[in-house]
């Protein structure tokens, strides 16, 4: 190198110049500094694998979705007149209350909840003050800070002792410091109370809010949170709490998948409350009751609220299709949710009634019997299909009352149809008077019908679209609902409406925010380590009277603080690979066969080569399966064969809980168990966690005459009665599905790394 | 022939490796990849290249008119040539160590935080403050807050096994 100057090196430095240095030191250092950037390079890379690996099943997880939604599809169109099956059907759509507001207002009166001596959690009084929110965030803190004085970090006790917050006592923060504090948790009366403000207020709301900047107010932008209320306090802590200097907006997915979903949805909320022009809350599509029986939400506050749950669960379901779809600012920048299509059209927006739109996964009622005989041949295709633009996304629920009907416990199921007289067939025909608009006669049925469509996609395109690359505008088959729009798309709908950009949510992004479309589609995801610790950063916009988007990134990192890179790859990875382990154990048999096609005389071996090929026809996710290759096939033959009997089997272990001897069924089951899941949750309509024997007899036969699996009479009861544990004819779902959590089959062939905990 | 044969396998094994590499980072699927990553694509790899080299590597890739993006037609015989060719090539557990004791002048078995960041943020190709600070928090014995540094050399090699 000598006195050289090469053309990359910016800072110029002539070691020749320099008295102390020796050549050799120079030498020392250059070698040091090329050897750790390859050896970051090389963790680099393997972040980014792990990181396709998540997006691959996430997405893959939510063709499952697809899957479910077909189902419930399959069902509308081939319920039997069989008695018990009948009743299922009902059971499972029979969001069939239809009150008055007022009606509903009264049940979810929370006057007569009362509030025990015992309790520690905050009080609320209203109107709201900006004390009793301070208040409630601190609980909610103090709650984050108990569990993690109980693992003994302190690196976000560092983040407390330092906070600034004005409204924030010196008695708080020593508060936050104590250990004696216990876990705090809003009572349900307190809950109801606030849910019911806000339900009214967010019912005086437009569909789509405007917004000004101006001089000194900077308007705050976050996406995707989650429940990830650690992402939410830190992006408070560095940008302040909501006022009327600081705005902002909240751009949907507030819920799922983290364990702080309600504590989030509250904190907002009472903001929302205290500050009804400055805070500004978007509806994304897990605001949406049936999506969070899949990923979480419901199952978490049922556990946190063990008598009034369901109860707040309804609550939330009237305040969720009352949330605003979108927020424009300065008439110039439209922020929602997911994205836009070719046929977006704000006007349309603007005046439809967003608030009968409960659910983007109910099935749209058919529209005529020769319609409907087609929809039931094509809904005859295997589960691998996903028929094109088949949509069928009209609630059924409606807002406007048809009469009054009492809810029932479960079990009178049988004398609720008797008392109604009704069967399932007009219940069904009903509902398809009901999703439309008009009840009068003189209108034209299939106008209506096309209009509620039209409008039906407007929202579902706003809350479920992705950008792409090309040109154009398809539908989004990964996600199920929704496009995939592209850039010349972007540029026709923001100059028809004279916008200058799109701000949207919706997919993780490694930095927490990215453009996309010439800089006029920014994505901007505010929950940090999504998949997993160390996974992505989380990100803020502050966007002032220039319309010019500043970006604060953010990770919460309890434990990355104390991780070093290395680490926290490592531990991304072993998770993002236990994940995938699970779905090449969902495959095994089809894995097999497709092993076997390469290995025709039977050995039991095949070639590295071989194996990444079948898995990647097999599981048909997107993964650079040759990088992965090392990590996933630990042990194979010097001439770079493996076995594949033992590589399948040591993929991991169904814990054995159940006695399940059929194996190939326990397999289907585990490929299913999530929309399984989904489903019971939907029958179990009285939140129990139990269903019935027969509950779930019927429920599988119908998903397995759906999916064409074939599976006996016999083999299904056999395992309803080997899951009923405890043999009082009632399943437990929960205890179901801990069935099938996997284990690693040997930690020893995990990397020897040193744990960081 | 034996030997065409094999130096045929070779060079498909070599391309379908670096066709992997390059998918990784190949985010929209259209057989392009940011000229930011082409680094650590190169490094993934097994090669060992300084800024210095990979500043020519890409001036070499780029086209006329810079569009911030590497082809794959383009990057696949560039990228073949430097593995057939064996450039780069890597730096040994004991080169890494030797390097650290030229530099640990006092032979003392360590180097302080402060001599190495001195050393590595102003010398050779520097290291930004985010490097630094990066090969500190692995580097650093947190009880001695010394670099031990032949501790460091070996476990970071370790990783090299993988």
């Amino acid at each position: 190198m000598g006195c050289g100057v090469t053309k990359s090196n910016q800072l110029q430095l002539k070691p020749c110049d320099r008295g102390n240095i020796s050549v050799p030191a120079m030498r020392a250092a250059l070698l040091i500094q090329r050897w750790y950037r390859q050896y970051v390079a090389r963790l680099e890379m393997r972040r980014r694998c792990t990181w396709n690996i998540f997006q691959s099943i996430e997405y893959s997880g939510q063709q499952d979705h697809i899957k479910l939604y077909n189902f419930f599809g399959y069902l509308m169109d081939h319920f039997s007149s069989a008695n018990s099956q009948r009743n299922l059907v009902s059971q499972m759509f029979g969001e069939s209350e239809v009150f008055q507001d007022a009606e509903w207002e009264r049940r979810f009166c929370y006057k007569d909840i009362e509030v025990p001596d015992v309790y520690t959690g905050p009080h609320l009084s209203f109107p709201l003050s900006i004390s009793n929110v301070t208040e409630l965030v601190h609980a909610f803190k103090n709650k984050q800070v108990q569990s993690f004085l109980s693992k003994q970090q302190n690196s976000f006790m560092y983040m407390l002792q330092s906070q600034s917050f004005s409204s924030v006592s010196g008695s708080c923060r020593s508060e936050c410091l104590s250990a004696d504090v216990s876990p705090q948790k809003l009572h349900a009366r307190y809950v109801l109370q606030l849910l019911g403000k806000t339900w009214t207020l967010l019912r005086l709301m437009p569909n789509i809010s405007h917004v000004g900047t101006c001089r000194h107010k900077e308007i705050t932008i976050c996406g995707d949170l989650h429940g990830h209320l650690e992402d939410l306090l830190l992006i408070f802590y560095k940008n302040g709490f909501p006022s009327a200097e600081t705005p902002y907006v909240f751009n949907g997915d507030f819920v799922d998948r983290g364990k702080e979903s309600i504590e989030i949805l509250l904190v907002l909320f009472a903001f929302l409350l205290l500050y009804p022009h400055n805070v500004h809350l978007n509806r994304g599509n897990h605001e949406d009751h049936i999506v969070n029986l899949r990923y979480g939400f419901t199952k978490e506050v049922l556990g946190k609220y063990q008598v009034h749950g369901k109860m707040i669960l309804k609550l939330l379901q009237k305040i969720f299709s009352w949330l605003p779809l979108a927020t424009v600012i300065d008439q110039k920048v439209l922020i929602l949710h997911g994205g836009i299509s070719d046929k977006t059209d704000l006007n349309v927006i603007a005046k439809l009634d967003r608030h009968r739109f409960v659910s983007a996964l109910r099935p749209l009622k058919r529209k005529g019997a020769s319609a409907m005989l087609k929809e039931a041949a094509l809904s005859a295709d295997g589960d691998e299909e996903f028929s094109a633009g088949r949509r069928r996304v009209q609630s059924l629920s409606h807002g406007t009352p048809l009469r009054l009907r009492q809810e029932l416990p479960r079990h009178s199921v049988h004398s609720e149809s008797g008392r109604t007289g009704r069967s399932v067939e007009e219940e069904l025909r009903e509902r398809r008077r009901l999703a439309g608009l008009s009840l009068s006669s003189d209108s034209d049925p299939a106008e209506v019908l096309e209009t509620d469509a039209d409008e039906w996609k407007q929202i579902v395109d706003v809350l479920w679209s992705d950008p792409m690359s090309q040109n154009g505008c398809v539908p989004n088959k990964v996600r199920g609902g929704g496009c995939y729009w592209g850039p010349d798309v972007t540029q026709e709908v923001l100059d028809r409406h004279k916008l200058q950009l799109l701000i949207r949510s919706h997919e993780c992004k490694q930095e927490g925010y990215e453009f996309c479309h010439n800089g006029r589609v920014l994505t901007i995801f505010s929950a940090s380590n999504y998949y997993d610790v160390g996974s992505n950063r989380g990100a803020y916009i502050r966007l002032g009277p220039d319309l010019i988007p500043h970006f604060k990134q953010f990770q919460a990192s309890r434990s990355t603080r104390e991780l070093t890179l290395r680490q926290s790859v490592g531990r991304t990875e072993r998770s993002a690979l236990q994940a995938l382990r699970m779905q090449l154990f969902a495959h095994k048999s089809a894995l097999i066969r497709e092993f076997q096609e390469y290995d025709p005389q039977r050995t039991g071996l095949i070639s590295v080569k071989h194996w990444a090929a079948a898995v990647e026809k097999v599981l048909r996710l997107a993964l650079p399966w040759r990088v992965l290759r090392s990590q996933l096939v630990t042990s194979s033959t010097q001439d770079g064969t493996l076995n594949y009997h033992d590589w399948v089997n040591q993929l991991s272990v169904i814990q054995p809980n159940t006695e399940i001897a059929n194996t190939s069924l326990l397999e289907t089951l585990y490929k299913h168990h999530s929309n399984l899941e989904s489903i019971f949750r939907m029958i179990d309509t009285d939140h129990s966690g139990l269903i019935s024997f027969e509950e779930f007899r019927q429920t599988w036969k119908l998903l397995s005459s759906h999916l064409q699996t074939d599976i006996s009479d016999k083999a299904i009861s056999d395992l309803a009665e080997s899951i009923d544990f405890n043999k009082d004819g009632s399943i437990d779902i929960n205890e179901f599905m801990e069935a099938f959590r996997l284990v690693e089959h040997s930690r020893a062939e995990m990397e020897v790394l040193p744990s960081p905990e | 022939m034996a030997d065409k044969h094999n130096a045929e396998t070779i060079i498909t094994e070599t391309q379908k490796r670096i066709s992997s590499a390059f998918e990784v980072f190949d985010h929209e699927s259209n057989k392009t990849v940011d000229v930011r990553e082409i680094g650590t694509i190169i490094r993934s790899l097994g090669c060992f290249p300084s800024e210095a080299d990979l500043h020519d590597i890409i001036a070499e890739l780029e086209e006329e008119e810079p569009t911030g993006f590497v082809r794959y037609e383009k990057f696949l015989p560039t990228m073949t040539k430097i593995l057939l060719e064996r450039k780069f090539r890597p730096i040994t557990e004991d080169l890494l160590l030797q390097a650290f004791e030229v530099l640990d002048q006092q032979k003392k078995g360590h180097l302080e935080p402060e001599e190495l960041t001195r050393y590595l943020t102003q010398e050779g190709e520097p290291f930004t403050q985010e490097e630094m600070d990066e090969m500190l928090s692995a580097a650093v014995d947190p009880d001695k807050n010394v670099i031990l540094y032949k501790d460091f050399v070996s476990m970071m090699t370790f990783d090299d096994t993988r």
